[in-house]
């Protein structure tokens, strides 16, 4: 077994290889393997890998890729994200890639899939629309066939279909990768100083680049590492980070808000892997209708879903609640609609309630934070002042 | 009748529609009747009437306020409320208004709504407006219809279906339970009838930029011309009856030659025909238009006009297939289309109307048009070798139109379609 340093650093390289290596790798080493590539937030990965895909984050380029080209693309008051993934495009980082998913989050990524579509990236576009009706006989249908259009494109590629067995295995696979990243956050929630959250960042992020099997054995390894008791506790608040589900911010960033006095208990950085709360039912011999109904019953809340009937607000609350967190932060990506627009709707519920927070706006590509880190600094030492406060959540 | 005249009747029809709306509104008290919010892109007005609802738009409401220089303070409100300067600045004039007391454009307080009917067409940030318009009024029905977007550039009979089953399975009995009106598909029928009628006037009005000059300006009037029945009043007599008129008085000014009606008289010379992709800017609407006016520009398509449903490539209304014909309206609106979909559209725009060049009027806080515009503006520029200019202003945000950043750009623009121009004639 590796040590959990050496884990740790191959998780990194992996995470931030912007040439997609390992896919690339995985790819020619059998004739018919596909890599489908995937934007934030989430994808039922389940689907790609059971028709002999591999299903790859794109992200963005973080403050690793310079943008010229994507420039040209998006004016200066669009967030990052669609700059940098064209960019990854345009500089050929996604060549070997077959096709692209676009999931139905907002409209700048939407309309970056047409961008897609437009210059004839890889073997196919798919914007894929999430139901945003949550009756499983008529949202859940309709996430079915979105699902089997993913399907059908596929097959033209590689001419295979899924058989359920196959979906059946696959999502056993992926449930059981994300009860092991259930598991580091738990841990995490007793013992947050067992490993940082960016070592946590770059576990979960690797795990979007490379086979799901090569990960569980990763996963395996770091959940027996942190079992044991390793690292001394510091006097940092607990908290929850919410809002960065779609561009992420810099790993710098994310280390400089532990750095400045918080343990981050649990955030939405990488939101897709671990999107569905729970697991999928693998033994059905309907697998497209267990992972709609996940999806359906199941979800973690998210500024991309319809919320009414299940505020987010409360979900939140309840998260800052169950893991014992003084407060949150809210951080958005600069124009990011969907956070920002969402921002008032906590904030408002947070006053009230007397959770307490902070917010602030970020962009991938700034890895300079020293305003940031100020912010959270304060927001930490007043916290500590009013330590025994504790936090009311109703509904 | 003297043109004068005939130019009066369909702005008073037009008049006498809102008022009465309005009129209506203020009277809910009396009435009974109840309130239902919506957007315009896959405005479903057909079946809101049916149920005897009456409509308000909070777009509608958020420009007209721009238009009388009330969406600054209004905006400034909601971001003293945790609203992010950087977001759709419809949604914080919205909110900001209600915040004041709700006081609509014809200065009488809007009612609040009973029913928020969200059909989700096209923007993504109609679904953030009406969870938070959720929180603050409780007590409303919200009622949901997710419309699929185009993104393989076709209206599949699986998405078709989608929304069949949303309607008759959640939007019309929470309807049937907010209005107390039971569904009656003949009557929506009927109204589904006039709708289909409205709709082929208003695509030949928008065809006649097809004549030089152009007898219309196909943006800046045609903001008006998609009124009635973008707010509710397709699938009336009287938006059938306004647009006939309106045509007529069209027709008029074919026969004797003249350009469009501008604010300032009409336009003498039409020197330039241009398509404008992306809405206008609704605080200095007038100054905006006037730049282009000035310069001899007339616009002869435009993509904002087919944000509330495109008519123009043959779709309409179908009383025999009511529900399939309201989730395909739904679908058809201009942002619902994907990018690839919106180029060709524009093209065929560019290419029917003879248009000499193609602008583009980025608005800072609107994704859903703004995001990808840039690589549109490039598509079309090497496909048809046409033109293209580019400014950036707001919808209702003041601090965002810059009238001196605007106008230079425009004239450089100009300058250089003066000189295409002349050296296309030197070679002919
Ligand atoms: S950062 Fe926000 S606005 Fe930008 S693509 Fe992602 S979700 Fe959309
Ligand atoms: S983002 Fe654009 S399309 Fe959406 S509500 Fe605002 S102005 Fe309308």
């Amino acid at each position: 077994m590796k040590n959990l340093k050496q884990i740790i650093n191959d998780c990194k390289e992996l995470a931030f290889d912007l040439n997609f290596t390992r896919a690339k790798k995985w790819k020619a080493e059998k004739d018919g393997r596909v890599i489908v590539g995937y934007t934030p937030i989430y994808f039922p990965r389940e689907v790609i890998h059971a028709a002999g895909g591999l299903p790859v984050g794109v992200f963005g380029g973080g403050d690793r890729k310079q943008i010229i080209k994507g420039d040209a693309y998006y004016q200066s008051y669009i967030c990052h994200i669609p700059r940098s993934i064209m960019e990854l495009a345009l500089d050929k980082h996604l060549d070997d890639f077959d096709g692209f998913i676009f999931p139905s989050i907002c409209d700048v990524l939407r309309n970056l899939s047409g961008i897609f579509k437009q210059h004839k990236f890889g073997k196919f576009v798919k914007y894929m629309d999430f139901p945003q009706n949550f009756l499983p006989q008529i949202g859940g249908v309709f996430y079915q066939q979105e699902m089997e259009h993913v399907m059908k494109y596929i097959k033209e590629i590689n001419g295979k279909t899924p058989t359920v067995e196959e979906l059946n295995h696959s999502i056993g696979l992926y449930n059981k990768n994300r009860q092991m990243i259930e598991f580091i956050y738990d841990i995490r929630q007793e013992f947050p100083w067992r490993l940082s959250i960016e070592d946590v960042y770059h576990i979960v992020r690797a795990g979007t680049v490379i086979p799901v099997e090569e990960h569980n054995e990763i996963l395996e390894q770091v959940c027996i590492h942190i079992k044991e008791s390793i690292g001394e506790p510091q006097d940092k608040i607990k908290v929850v980070i919410s809002g960065a589900f779609c561009e992420q911010p810099a790993v710098g960033l994310i280390r400089a808000i532990e750095e400045a006095g918080c343990y981050v208990v649990d955030d939405d950085y990488m939101l897709g892997s671990r999107m569905i709360l729970g697991d999928i039912d693998a033994t059905t011999n309907k697998p497209l209708e267990a992972i709609s109904n996940a999806y359906i019953k199941q979800s973690q809340y998210s500024s991309s879903i319809y919320d009414v009937d299940n505020p987010k607000e409360y979900r939140l609350a309840k998260i800052v609640e169950k893991r014992g967190a003084n407060g949150v932060i809210f951080a958005s990506a600069s124009f990011c609609d969907p956070s920002l627009l969402d921002a008032p709707i906590f904030q408002n519920a947070f006053n009230k309630m007397g959770i307490r927070y902070i917010a602030f706006q970020f962009s991938e590509n700034i890895n300079q934070f020293k305003v940031i880190k100020e912010q959270v600094g304060a927001f930490s030492d007043s916290i500590k002042l009013w330590e025994d406060e504790p936090v009311l959540v109703t509904k | 009748m003297s043109k004068e005249a005939i130019k009066e009747k369909s702005m008073i029809l037009q008049k006498e529609m809102v008022e009465g709306l309005f009129n209506d509104l203020a009277n809910v008290e009396k009435t009974g009747k109840k309130v239902c919010y919506t957007f315009v892109p896959g405005n479903l007005s057909e079946l809101i009437r049916t149920f005897d609802m009456l409509p308000v738009y909070p777009e509608i409401n958020a420009l007209q306020s721009a238009m009388r220089k009330k969406s600054g303070g209004y905006i400034k409100e909601a971001e003293r409320n945790a609203h992010s300067e950087d977001v759709c600045t419809y949604v914080k004039c919205d909110v900001g208004m209600m915040m004041k007391g709700n006081i609509g454009p014809t200065g009488t307080k809007i009612p609040e709504p009973d029913v928020l009917l969200l059909s989700y067409t096209g923007c993504f940030t109609f679904m953030k407006w009406f969870e938070t318009l959720k929180r603050e009024y409780p007590n409303a029905e919200v009622v949901m219809i997710h419309t699929p977007y185009q993104e393989n550039a076709e209206i599949t009979p699986e998405m078709t279906q989608y929304m069949v089953n949303q309607l008759k399975e959640e939007v019309i009995p929470k309807m049937e339970k907010v209005s107390g009106v039971k569904f009656d598909e003949n009557k929506l029928k009927g109204f589904l009838k006039l709708s289909a009628e409205a709709e082929d006037w208003i695509t030949k009005i928008f065809d006649t930029t097809k004549h030089k000059p152009s007898p219309i300006d196909a943006y800046f009037a045609g903001v008006y011309y998609i009124g009635p029945i973008n707010i509710g009043f397709r699938g009336t007599p009287e938006a059938v009856e306004y647009y006939k008129e309106l045509y007529s008085e069209i027709q008029e000014r074919i026969r004797l030659g003249l350009g469009p009606v501008t604010p300032e008289g009409e336009m003498k010379e039409e020197k330039y025909r241009l398509v404008v992709e992306g809405p206008p800017n609704w605080t200095s609407f007038r100054e905006f238009w006037k730049i282009f006016y000035d310069m001899g520009a007339v616009i002869v398509a435009s993509s904002y006009t087919k944000v509330g449903g495109v008519y123009d490539m043959g779709w309409r209304h179908d009383p025999e297939r009511p529900l399939e014909s309201l989730g395909e309206y739904c679908m058809n609106c201009y942002t619902n289309l994907n990018i690839p979909q919106r180029i060709d559209l524009l093209s065929k725009c560019i290419k029917d109307y003879q248009a000499d060049g193609y602008v583009t009027n980025s608005i800072k806080s609107c994704n859903s048009f703004s995001a990808g515009q840039l690589g549109m503006m490039r598509e079309i520029e090497d496909r048809l070798e046409v033109p293209v200019g580019f400014i950036e202003s707001d919808l209702v945000d003041p601090r965002y139109f810059s009238y001196s950043n605007i106008k230079n750009r425009l004239e450089s623009y100009f300058q250089m379609l003066a000189q295409r121009k002349m050296l296309e004639k030197q070679e002919a």
